[in-house]
């Protein structure tokens, strides 16, 4: 199995706090790997760790089969970054930015121009490329900023939280690209808080909490720990009373509902029971003992 | 955009997907990161019409206003402007060079900055081109304002060695100044901040010998204004270009800007390093 990513113990301080308190990942060459957690949880510093940004306090960390503390020039020739914001210059119209990116990553000035031409059609900005990115809509920015990290198609690409802030359409457009450069042969390490995002797009989600993975496995496997099915209590407006999750035999729902309807809430004016498969948030409730962060369930 | 339009472009890549998926960045060799940076630096100038109007407009309001306005009443013989010009090259060094704060903070905290950081090149040189666009916008702001003030009376006695000199020392004071503004600029938190902390040191010419001699400020002032890095610089300009006296001030204002060049580059080195990967 070769690995593009082989972490092992990494260790973070910030001042007083862990950040990150000894974290293993391992990503398969290829594959689209999801770190989900909260805001805080030691997303960004575990991305800015595996580009070279940030060095460790402990631990080893292998990207593209090369020491990131040893060697972080030969990681660097095999990464791209697409940080949380936009980090595309403003001034510089979209065209002008790729072709700079062009010429840092080693194309002549003409092949530069002619990969960026390819980009703009492919990112859907042909029209807006000669327009400086001030003038930019939150999505075409976006669309810009991972078009860079694209100027040359490099084995390993992460991405820092790539639809945060974008609409449901900008999303369902970056998803698609983000799973044809998987398709493509590239490693795709992607962190989110969009539990939707790592269940669609990830071969292998890790849940990260508190600087530590506290779950990982492929979507279904996470779900699975949950166990079976959740039953929920609703109101006439549809605002959730009660949510417990069963084991998913006969005898398990009928606890449940039992369990519902002794906490009395059942009694509310219109209230309904549901059935449902559980999601993430279930899986994120159980492993952590807490809900994820309200921000997320708006994200459903 | 519809999904056909884009697998086509996809599809239409030349290399086969799996060889496309291992390129390798190349190293980059020599300056090539430099002159890609100093080029852009050069773009953004061009572009930002407040520090280009700020560097060709305000060395021409200045020169108007200290000659026609100040200048009788400083000195009624009319021979103000050939006292002022050095000073008010600075003056507009000063602004010139401030905007680079603002461009390096900026660039800090978009984070555009990180991003070339993750990529095989000296990200440094990021800096670097923000530097030399700073210097050539300026050295054009210096050429203004010695234009306008021949203009309006200004009659230098300098012989072209004269002049090769107190360009040199101009183009040195705007390198420390810079290179200053720079360091300030990965120091700030927000590039309003980094305008802000800026800000003071351009009042540093007014507290001088730029525009009115030392010797008329108030006892307490005089040694402050006497031994600050502003004033032998202006000395040393006004000695090559009028018929000054050149003295010891030319070694103070060498040292002086050697030794500002050398504190904020080993400062912002310090920043630049320190603030990889937060933002």
């Amino acid at each position: 199995m070769h690995l593009a990513i082989d972490a092992r113990g990494i260790r973070k301080r910030f001042g007083r706090t862990d950040v990150l308190a000894g974290l293993d990942l391992a990503v398969r060459a290829g594959t689209i790997f999801a770190l989900l957690g909260p805001n805080g949880s030691g997303k960004t510093t575990t991305i800015n760790i595996l580009t070279t940004l940030v060095q460790p306090d402990e631990g080893s960390v292998l990207v593209a089969g090369h020491d990131v503390a040893t060697a972080p020039e030969e990681v660097k020739r095999r990464i791209s970054l697409t940080g949380q914001a936009a980090a595309v210059d403003e001034v510089l119209s979209g065209a002008e930015n790729l072709v700079m990116f062009g010429r840092l990553s080693g194309l002549s000035t003409r092949d530069a121009r002619r990969r960026a031409d390819e980009l703009l059609l492919r990112f859907d900005l042909a029209e807006a490329g000669s327009r400086r990115v001030g003038t930019y809509s939150g999505g075409m920015r976006r669309r810009l900023d991972l078009a860079l990290s694209l100027v040359v198609e490099v084995p390993v690409i992460f991405l820092d939280e790539p639809t945060t802030g974008l609409d449901t359409r900008s999303r369902q457009e970056l998803w698609r690209v983000i799973r044809s450069l998987a398709d493509g042969g590239a490693t795709v390490f992607l962190t989110t808080q969009y539990l939707e995002e790592a269940d669609l797009l990830a071969d292998r989600i890790a849940v990260l909490d508190h600087g530590r993975i506290v779950a990982e496995g492929t979507a279904d496997e996470l779900k699975a720990l949950v166990g079976g099915e959740v039953v929920e209590l609703r109101d006439g407006e549809g605002v959730l009373l009660v949510e417990l999750p069963t084991d998913g035999s006969v005898h398990g729902l009928r606890r449940a509902v039992e369990e519902i309807d002794r906490q009395a809430a059942a009694g509310t004016d219109g209230a309904t029971v549901s059935i449902r498969r559980p999601s993430l948030d279930d899986v994120f409730l159980q492993i952590t003992g807490r809900d994820v962060a309200p921000e997320l369930q708006e994200s459903r | 955009m519809t999904t056909t339009t884009s697998g086509a472009a996809f599809a239409g890549h030349a290399r086969p997907a799996t060889a496309s998926a291992s390129a390798l960045r190349p190293r980059l060799g020599g300056v090539t990161a430099e002159r890609i940076f100093i080029g852009r630096s050069f773009v953004h100038s061009v572009r930002d019409v407040e520090s280009m109007l700020m560097a060709v407009m305000l060395p021409v309001m200045l020169m108007l206003m200290f000659t026609w306005i100040f200048g009788n009443a400083i000195d009624p013989s009319g021979g103000y402007v050939d006292y002022v010009v050095p000073g008010i090259i600075l003056l507009c060094a000063g602004f010139g060079a401030s905007s680079t704060a603002v461009s390096v903070s900026r660039d800090m905290t978009t984070g555009v900055i990180d991003r070339f950081r993750t990529m095989p090149l000296r990200s440094g040189a990021v800096l670097t081109g923000h530097v030399v666009a700073s210097l050539a916008r300026n050295l054009v702001a210096t050429a203004v304002v010695i234009c306008v003030g021949l203009l309006v009376g200004f009659r230098p006695s300098a012989t072209p060695l004269d002049w090769v000199g107190a360009f040199a020392i101009i183009a040195l004071y705007i390198l420390a100044i810079t290179y200053l503004f720079a360091a300030i600029g990965l120091a700030a938190q927000t590039p309003e901040a980094a305008s802000g902390y800026g800000f003071i040191l351009l009042f540093l010419p007014y507290v001088s010998s730029a525009f009115v001699p030392v010797s008329t400020m108030p006892d307490w002032l005089q040694p402050i204004a006497e031994n600050q890095p502003i004033t032998p610089v202006i000395e040393t300009i006004r000695a090559l270009l009028t018929d000054a006296p050149l003295g010891q001030e030319a070694w103070w204002a060498v040292g002086w800007c050697v030794a500002i060049i050398a504190g904020a580059a080993l400062w912002g080195a310090w920043l630049f390093r320190r603030k990889a990967g937060r933002r």
